[in-house]
């Protein structure tokens, strides 16, 4: 079914194919809008992979960037760009080409037949250790220059739907060939792999997307904020807080009202106290799967007295983690919820 | 106008398919390194009417403990009498408040990462906030794209 959707959005550029007009869109511009925030300004990656490498430019046709801007990665943190239009797409293309030193190569849709299970082995031997057992991708993704992760470059997950919707046979089949000069990913042509090797692993690969793929929940029906009744007034109900945060391993870092810093010191509202604590070596797992985490990490909640009644209110990370379109970072917001509810459910018992 | 027909209605399934990402959250990379893109974003935002609460050193708090990690600052800000107001009248959003854009250093850029204030309207249905946060929205483009072109 989903795959269905995946073939529908396909072809939906080619059906409101829009008549370019002199063409005066700047595709600079565009980039630097769109994509620089991850993929770096000259390419070089960060959140995203590098696009300006010359073993990439030269292994992928206009259509495979088309369609991966298009339909983006689910649940890899690439988004699906639809609201740019054919000319602002090109116009980007057209852009990011400007790095390349060779032409791009055209769109060969000739489909590359090899055994299935031959390539399992090979994929488990030689890819899984990088890749996922599954092609689930590494753990994060990009470049990401701020902190130290398992690899210079994170390998892409192979097994997305948008991924492997994009990509032809024989580009992956080339890709897996060539390598990447420059990241992780070596030729494996050089490797010693043969024809037949490469044609078996392609094959395995795209057995991934006969597979069910669970894309990002909506989350849409999470409430935003998570509010429990406190029993206890102000005062106790923050020192539960604190005790039962520190009891699950976080550290307590701060307790302040919610105006402090806005309102003059003495003239901010006593009654909307804010608790701070962190776990450093979640909150440290977190920015590696994903560095724009700490928008809402470390984590906080904050207890509010009106007319004499406590109320204790937390965002809900089930559902902002929606906003990351990142698989891996909805699993830890789950963990995180869970930690929220466990940690206020024992303070207002 | 019938491509335009289909158009529309495989958009439609594909956005059903697929949440669309590419929005909820803002975030702009600035050529210009931690320090001055800090220097910068505060001045962008009292340049707008709002006043800093406080910075938030997460760099300092994990290397402190022994994690390695660039420069990493959440900036909070806010108009104390809005922040007051919403905060009375709309309990449900104390915890989203005041606003914070996260600043993190990559390779001698920086970035500035918030969620689209938009994205509150679906996370807080009233005709009454959406007006507010239709001028966050402004605010929060004009300050990314000051912060887009700083150099
Ligand atoms: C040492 C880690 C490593 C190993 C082992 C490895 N890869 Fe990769 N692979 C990467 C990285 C990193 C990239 C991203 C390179 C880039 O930035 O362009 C990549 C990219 C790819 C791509 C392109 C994906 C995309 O989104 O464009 C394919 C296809 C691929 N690898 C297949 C394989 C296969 C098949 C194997 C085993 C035969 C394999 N890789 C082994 C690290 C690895
Ligand atoms: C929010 C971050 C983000 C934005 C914005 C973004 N990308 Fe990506 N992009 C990624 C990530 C992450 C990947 C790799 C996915 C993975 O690791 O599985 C990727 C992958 C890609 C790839 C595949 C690269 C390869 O090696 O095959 C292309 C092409 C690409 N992006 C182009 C773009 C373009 C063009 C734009 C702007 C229109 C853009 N991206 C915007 C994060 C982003």
């Amino acid at each position: 079914m989903y795959r269905w959707f995946i073939l529908l959005c396909l072809f939906f550029p080619l059906l409101t194919q829009a008549d370019a007009p002199g063409d005066v869109i700047d595709g600079a511009r565009l980039y630097a809008r769109h994509c620089a925030a991850c993929h770096g300004m000259r390419g070089d990656g960060g959140v995203g992979v590098p696009l300006r490498l010359p073993d990439f430019q030269a292994g992928v046709s206009d259509a495979y960037f088309e369609r991966t801007i298009r339909l983006g990665r689910p649940g890899r943190v690439m988004p699906a760009f639809r609201d740019l239009d054919d000319v602002e797409v090109s116009a980007i293309i057209r852009h990011v080409r400007s790095w390349a030193v060779t032409d791009a190569p055209p769109h060969d849709a000739t489909p590359v037949r090899g055994d299935v299970k031959r390539g399992a082995g090979l994929f488990a031997k030689h890819c899984a250790v990088c890749h996922g057992a599954q092609g689930e991708g590494g753990a994060g993704t990009g470049v990401t220059f701020s902190r130290p992760r398992d690899l210079p470059v994170i390998a892409p997950a192979l097994n997305n739907p948008g991924f492997l919707t994009a990509a032809s046979d024989r580009m992956i089949r080339d890709t897996v060939a060539r390598g990447r000069a420059g990241t992780p990913m070596v030729s494996f042509r050089e490797q010693g792999f043969s024809e037949q090797d490469l044609d078996d692993v392609v094959a395995y690969m795209r057995s991934f997307g006969e597979r069910p793929y669970d894309v990002p929940i909506d989350a849409s029906d999470e409430p935003a904020t998570l509010v429990f009744d406190s029993p206890h007034d102000l005062v106790t109900t923050v020192e539960a807080l604190v005790r039962a945060a520190e009891g699950r391993n976080f550290r307590h870092i701060r307790t302040q009202t919610l105006e402090e810093g806005l309102w003059p010191e003495g003239e901010d509202d006593p009654h909307q106290v804010v608790v701070y604590f962190c776990n450093f070596e979640f909150l440290n797992r977190a920015l590696q799967v994903d560095p724009r985490v700490g928008l809402f990490l470390p984590c906080r909640v904050t207890a509010v007295e009106r007319d004499g009644r406590v109320q204790v209110l937390a965002i809900n990370p089930k559902r902002l983690s929606s906003h990351y379109n990142n698989r891996e970072l909805n699993r830890m917001c789950e963990e995180m919820y869970g930690l929220y509810v466990e940690i206020i459910e024992e303070a207002t018992l | 106008m019938k491509r335009m027909l289909i158009g529309a209605l495989v958009a439609l399934l594909c956005g059903l398919s697929v949440p669309a990402f590419a929005d909820q959250l803002m975030m702009v990379r600035s050529t210009q390194t931690f320090p001055e893109a800090m220097l910068r974003l505060q001045e962008e935002i009292k340049a707008r009417g709002y006043s800093l609460s406080r910075v938030q050193r997460v760099d300092v708090g994990l290397t402190g403990m022994g994690y390695q990690t660039d420069l990493y600052r959440v900036v909070f800000f806010g108009k104390p009498e809005e922040i007051r107001r919403l905060s009375r009248e709309y309990p449900q959003m104390i915890p989203y408040l005041p606003l914070k854009i996260a600043v993190f250093a990559e390779d001698g850029d920086t970035l500035l990462v918030a969620t689209r204030p938009s994205e509150f309207a679906r996370l807080f249905d009233d005709p009454e906030l959406s007006g507010i946060f239709a001028r966050w929205e402004a605010d929060m483009d004009a300050l990314f794209d000051a912060m887009r072109v700083a150099e």
